[in-house]
């Protein structure tokens, strides 16, 4: 730090080196129209996801789909199993988190969407969890449902061979890992436009 | 300079609450309307600008999510800025200027309501020493109304007088959030705010959202019969301490109106981001307008003041003006920041 002249008055005066000026700001959030369809289908222990006219199956919906810049008003119920995508074995606990370590956070794609869910896996050793592992959800008792997707405790393996097929949503049509096919940049011209057909491969279409 | 035109606007009903959608459900009827009224989707469009903050909200990076409304896939050119939506039509139309892209979509959007607005406000001051102070977004205000006042160049009479005018003119507005008639004595007979502001010299908490399309040249008037051409847009800002600014005065409004050309022609309308009363006047007398301008025929911020969208509003409502032969060249204003800090000013034109 550079070296300060303080005027006479002050010089006894210990420096101020950092001032800390804590902020606390307070919201009132409302869900608005998608998330309140999803979280009531959530107390009913059904998984509600949503649809434009011709567009994806996305779940949690949050009111738009994002490639044909649409509402979502079509409800489509989503089944409670699923395939994992991805997942991360957590090794660290960090401030807030009240799970026991190691423990599985997951991608999971339910059968009948088309966008992975990010949730826990249990009942399995976390180095035995999987890409391609089939699992379902469990429910909290239900006494204790309530409007939140923690209403799910976690999902576990259903004992179903694996799914040899597993895809990442958007895989081969742009999305995600899939969108630098070839090492080729995700261009108009490797892209389908959602919204014309034009563009991409044909087969991505059907992704 | 490249011939660049407001060629659509659209914006949702301004409201106090809008309590059963999220943020891109709000968004979406004014972004789709927009495009619609020119018969054009996302894939017509070289450029996206939008602006709002996070901080209305709580909710960080809510500016993502809110993009979805736009349908960006593929992927699309796009841009935010963290300010009115005015700047992220300065931002598009710069764009426009560099002459390889014909079209560009500008949206803003906020929810206010979530959070305790004239608090959250006070986070936009330094953070060392005003911020801890907390210092509400309607005290600052009423601070410079008091040094206006102390001046001699108003008198709190002048504010009813802007406060009343404004809510009348917002009758005629079917997106204003607040409208009424009433004389300027019944705003002088209403208790104070924060002295010496009262309750209608302030502007309604809004949450709303507004889009607009500009478009170049040939592409512009094929679009539609009369574009409201861009013929001078600047911005200017001011130092962030108020201690250093003269509040009675809008330096920086002054000069970016003389960098646009306000005075090279006769102004028709002039639609003027005032959020409180006071503030009108002063930034009247800084674009030096004639005595034969229409000032907010929308009501301004004054009927409804959703952040980081009203700035935006006020080129849209020119820009339907000159659209409607109501208006021959018209003067639009956006400011941000505490007292007036920062200001933009367009001037539009029709053929």
């Amino acid at each position: 730090m550079a070296e300060i002249t303080l005027p006479e008055s002050i010089r006894d005066v210990e420096p101020v080196r950092s001032v800390r000026t804590p902020a606390q700001l307070d919201y009132e959030f409302t869900a608005g129209d998608a998330t309140t369809r999803f979280l009531t289908g959530i107390t009913n222990k059904r998984i509600i996801g949503q649809q434009a006219p011709g567009g994806r199956v996305y779940v949690p919906p949050r009111g738009a789909d994002p490639e044909l810049g649409q509402p979502t008003p079509i409800d489509v119920e989503v089944a409670q199993v699923g395939t994992v995508t991805s997942f991360c074995v957590v090794n660290l606990q960090f401030y807030g988190s009240v799970m026991e370590i190691p423990y599985v956070s997951a991608l999971i794609l339910l059968d009948g969407a088309d966008l992975s869910i990010m949730h826990l896996i249990q009942e399995v050793p976390a180095d035995q969890v999987r890409i391609g592992m089939r699992v379902e959800g469990v429910w909290r008792d239900d006494a204790d449902i309530e409007p939140t997707l923690e209403s799910i405790r976690y999902f576990r393996p259903t004992g179903e061979p694996d799914d040899p097929h597993v895809r990442i949503p958007g895989e081969g049509h742009g999305t995600g890992l899939g969108s630098w096919v070839g090492g080729v940049a995700p261009t108009e011209a490797v892209i389908r436009n959602p919204r014309t057909g034009l563009g991409g491969n044909p087969e991505g279409a059907s992704v | 300079m490249r011939d660049v035109a407001v060629i659509s606007f659209a914006q949702t009903p301004m409201r106090r609450r809008v309590e059963e959608l999220n943020e891109v459900e709000m968004l979406m009827p004014a972004v789709h309307g927009a495009l619609r009224q020119v018969d054009m989707t996302i894939d017509d469009i070289g450029f996206t600008c939008s602006g709002s903050t996070d901080y209305l909200a709580g909710m960080a990076f809510s500016f993502v999510s809110t993009l979805d409304a736009v349908g960006p896939w593929p992927p699309i050119q796009e841009s935010h800025v963290e300010m009115d939506g005015a700047w992220a039509l300065y931002e598009a139309w710069v764009k426009l200027q560099i002459g390889e892209i014909d079209t560009a979509l500008v949206y803003a959007y906020a929810k206010s309501s979530p959070g305790d607005l004239p608090m959250v406000l006070s986070r936009q001051l330094d953070p060392i020493t005003m911020g801890p102070l907390w210092p509400d977004s309607v005290s600052l205000a009423a601070l410079q109304a008091r040094a206006l006042l102390d001046s001699g160049k108003a008198t709190e009479a002048d504010f009813a007088e802007v406060a009343a005018r404004s809510r009348r003119a917002a009758l005629a507005n079917p997106n204003a959030q607040l409208a009424w008639d009433c004389p300027a004595a019944d705003v002088l007979a209403e208790d104070y705010l924060v002295a010496p502001l009262r309750r209608s010299d302030c502007p309604p908490i809004t949450d709303g959202a507004a889009a607009i399309v500009l478009a170049a040249g040939d592409v512009a008037r094929s679009k539609v019969e009369r574009p409201a051409w861009i013929r001078g847009f600047d911005h200017r800002i001011e130092p962030i301490h108020l201690g250093l600014r003269d509040l009675t005065v809008s330096e920086s409004t002054r000069i970016a109106a003389e960098a646009a050309g306000v005075a090279d022609g006769p102004v028709d309308v002039a639609e003027i981001h005032a959020p409180f009363s006071h503030q009108e006047l002063i930034v009247r007398d800084a674009l030096v307008l004639g005595a034969d301008t229409s000032i907010n025929p929308s009501g301004g911020a004054l009927a409804a003041n959703a952040m980081m969208t009203a700035g935006l509003v006020r080129i849209g409502e020119v820009a339907n003006r000159i659209a409607s032969g109501e208006a021959r060249r018209g003067v639009a204003h956006a400011t941000s920041g505490p007292c007036l800090q920062q200001n933009l000013v367009c001037v539009l034109e029709g053929e």
